[in-house]
């Protein structure tokens, strides 16, 4: 047993410390920092610096292009990403398709798309949840039927995170709608520019624009952009899902949460005292606090664990259940602590120099209310309970 | 990192394991837990032989362990078995001898059992708010006093007995015979004593024994976090079987997936109980170590409590019962959050170095 990073981790820890205080440009953090949305242009541009310093495909074999990092290595860059406030990579095309295309795509497909995700060509975003499929995927409607070399699309998508910047979608499709659910499901590349697809926004809780909503009216797709077999998509799907997983404990956005909450509470004020010193206010942060620490130990002895097997397990689903609660829990705390100077609307107050609390916290009831998507994206916690009920208890 | 246990660890894991079930059955543990002196001492003499004790004792003092892992996989142990032998009074023994500069030969032997008697009816978690007190007679010092729910306290030889000493907590050594002793058995098993203080002849071992003692709380906190551990990890294995041999309406009632949610939610609980505990161990001596004892303590009070009152609903009326074990270890479970500072003790604990920070 031993909790110590080895000195080689340490020596890349201090690597990555040093190559971000030089390379995170001010702005970008400041950005981030604010917890507003983030512009095209700076994710764009952290894409850009990560790229020149080859460390942006973090989850990729060395031979396409990735770093060649350990689980643990991932680990500690994410954790330091998060520390100096960089952007969070956007998955889409490097996490989640990047790691099907090599798994499942054919040479040409890895050839042509994989180099495009790296230097940024290609945006991609995600076509998997329909208005009537989303925790239970396998019931999805949309449809691609053969047309000799095409495949004509037609159905909706939805929740499509930043499809409003994409280039690519990629697409789960009912292919063979008489074979059982999961058994009829085809993966499917599609270019953003062919005619037939409209893309809406939808207007998120808090007022932001994060998702959209896709419908594909007779859209013609060339048949070599199927990935992998006809009717083997689901394969894919499950195999996306336990990758969409890893990471998704949000450690280090929490310790990063729970460092803001108590720089929060030293500042306010109530009762003619700081904030912190109120029993009952303090006594919510310590118990959060613990319940993170905890979770940082399970999410080292899950990185351990994936690292001894060579993947993760389905014990990720535990540190999905906890670790989004842990951060919901916190970004309750950080629009709590403002009482109800965390209620005017950012954009709507009149004179935008008007302050009503500390620095980068006019966003804070915002965040509160996006971040309880968190509970809900990437398997509802609820199907996570059952991922575990299956695997681990056997029930 | 290596979440892995040494081969020593891991060998001394499989044998107290292998011993704890061959010789300490649940019927045996029940006789011994339940009724006086609620101790075996031949498998006292056996545990000792087969090294346990000396694990607990630091290297410097003459043992061969003593650190916060060598004390967590003995307790893991012994929670599963859910064993009453008093243990906990020799961990924290351990730590006291070595700040005092004692002989810990007896205590590794097995030949004098230790019971630490810190804890007053008013003051049962800080040492530092205690009205027993010390005043010089002769060479030695006399305590006066009454020290409440002291472990071990009904078969111990000597007792390890705080009281105030010209304003500062000290540390005296007390031998069992020359006090008032009082035993008793436990709601949860295991036994206690109350100990009646009269000028009652002491030895002075530590005057001012504040880091000491907070040491030896912190140690004994892991000890109880990985018996918590231990005890849950059966009673949640216990449970899940349950869910999949009762059936209602001609299905178990694993099928049912509001049981099924609460069994990982218990189970959720304690993954974070145990990585907690991780955490308290390695830190055991360090700088950290009062603070990650306490956010240890209250979190294992909090899943241990809620894994209980889980595992005996999800049961329904049988885990009421007596003579089903879960009983047992749901009735350890939730009296161990009552030993060396509460969920809400060492939550304000906790809170109070926000001030500070």
């Amino acid at each position: 047993m031993d909790l110590r990073y080895s000195d080689k981790e340490l020596t890349f820890q201090e690597e990555v410390r040093g190559f971000l205080s030089q390379n995170l440009p001010g702005h970008i953090a400041d950005a981030v920092r604010s917890g507003g949305e983030l512009t095209k242009a700076i994710m764009e541009d952290w894409h850009a610096i990560l790229h020149a310093q080859g460390w942006l495909a973090t989850t990729w074999p060395t031979e396409f292009g990735g770093p060649g990092w350990t689980p643990v290595q991932r680990h500690i860059f994410e954790e330091e990403c998060c520390r100096a406030y960089a952007p969070r990579i956007v998955p889409f095309g490097l996490n989640m398709l990047g790691p099907v295309l090599q798994t499942f795509g054919s040479a040409a497909q890895q050839a042509h798309y994989l180099p495009r995700i790296l230097d940024g060509t290609d945006w991609w975003c995600q076509g998997y949840s329909e208005p009537g499929a989303g925790s239970d995927l396998a019931s999805l409607k949309t449809r691609a039927e053969r047309d000799g070399d095409h495949w004509v699309i037609n159905g909706q998508k939805t929740w499509t995170t930043l499809g409003q910047h994409a280039d690519w979608i990629f697409c789960l499709c009912r292919t063979d709608p008489d074979a059982k659910q999961q058994a009829g499901i085809s993966f499917i590349l599609v270019d953003l520019d062919t005619p037939g697809i409209d893309m809406r926004p939808i207007r998120l809780i808090e007022g932001g624009h994060e998702v959209n909503e896709v419908f594909f009216t007779d859209v013609r797709v060339p048949i070599e952009n199927l990935v992998g077999e006809e009717n083997k998509g689901w394969t894919i799907a499950k195999f996306l899902l336990t990758h969409e997983r890893t990471g998704i404990a949000g450690v280090g956005f929490s310790i990063q949460a729970l460092e803001e909450v108590k720089a929060l509470a030293r500042k306010q004020r109530r009762g003619g005292r700081p904030l912190i010193e109120d029993p009952l206010f303090a006594a919510r942060i310590a118990q959060v606090e613990i319940d993170l620490e905890a979770m940082k130990i399970t999410n080292l002895r899950m990185l351990f664990k994936a690292q001894q097997q060579g993947g993760p397990g389905p014990e990720t689903s535990i540190l999905k259940i906890k670790g989004t609660v842990i951060h919901q829990e916190l970004k309750d705390l950080a629009r709590r602590a403002l009482g109800p100077a965390a209620a005017p609307f950012p954009g709507h107050v009149s004179d935008g120099n008007l302050t009503f609390g500390p620095p980068d916290t006019a966003q804070n009831a915002a965040r509160y209310f996006n971040n309880r998507k968190t509970s809900i994206f990437g398997g509802s916690n609820e199907i996570q309970r059952n991922i575990v009920t299956k695997t681990m208890l056997e029930l | 990192m290596d979440f892995n246990l040494t081969e020593d660890r891991q060998m001394l894991s499989d044998t107290l394991t292998r011993f704890l079930s061959a010789q300490y059955p649940v019927g045996h543990r029940n006789q011994v837990a339940y009724e006086a002196p609620y101790h075996d001492p031949d498998l006292w003499d056996q545990m000792a032989e087969l090294g346990v004790l000396y694990a607990l004792v630091p290297e410097a003092a003459g043992g061969f362990g003593g650190t916060g892992f060598d004390i967590s996989v003995v307790f893991e142990a012994l929670g599963r078995a859910l064993c009453p032998e008093p243990v906990l009074g020799a961990v924290m023994a351990a730590r006291l001898l070595g700040a005092a500069g004692e002989d810990a030969a007896p205590l590794m032997i097995g030949a004098s059992k230790f019971a630490v008697a810190l804890s007053e009816l008013d003051a049962p978690y800080d040492f530092a708010d205690i009205a027993t007190t010390a005043s010089a007679q002769g060479a030695g010092h006399g305590l006066s006093g009454r020290k409440s729910i002291v472990y071990g306290g009904q078969v111990t030889d000597v007792l390890l007995v705080s009281a105030m000493l010209n304003g500062q907590v000290a540390l005296f050594e007390v031998r069992a015979g020359d006090a008032s002793v009082t035993g008793y058995g436990m709601m949860d098993g295991g036994g206690a004593a109350e100990v009646l203080l009269d000028d009652t002849p002491a030895r002075l071992l530590i005057p001012d024994a504040a880091e000491a003692l907070q040491d030896a709380v912190n140690a004994g906190i892991v000890a109880l976090c990985a018996e918590a551990v231990g005890a849950m990890d059966v009673i949640h294995a216990m449970t899940v079987e349950y869910l999949k041999q009762r059936k209602q309406f001609g299905v178990p009632i694993g099928k049912f997936q509001v049981l099924q949610h609460r069994a990982v939610d218990m189970l959720t609980e304690i993954e974070q109980a145990r990585s907690i505990t991780i955490k308290a161990a390695a830190d055991l001596g360090g700088g950290d170590a009062t603070r990650f004892a306490s956010m240890a303590k209250n979190m294992i009070g909090r899943a241990a409590r809620l894994v209980a009152e889980e595992a005996i609903q999800m049961h329904g009326g049988i885990a009421m019962t007596w003579d089903y074990s879960a009983s047992h270890y749901a009735k350890r479970l939730v009296m161990l959050d009552a030993q060396l500072g509460d969920t809400d003790y060492h939550l304000s604990r906790v809170m109070a170095g926000y001030v500070s920070e």
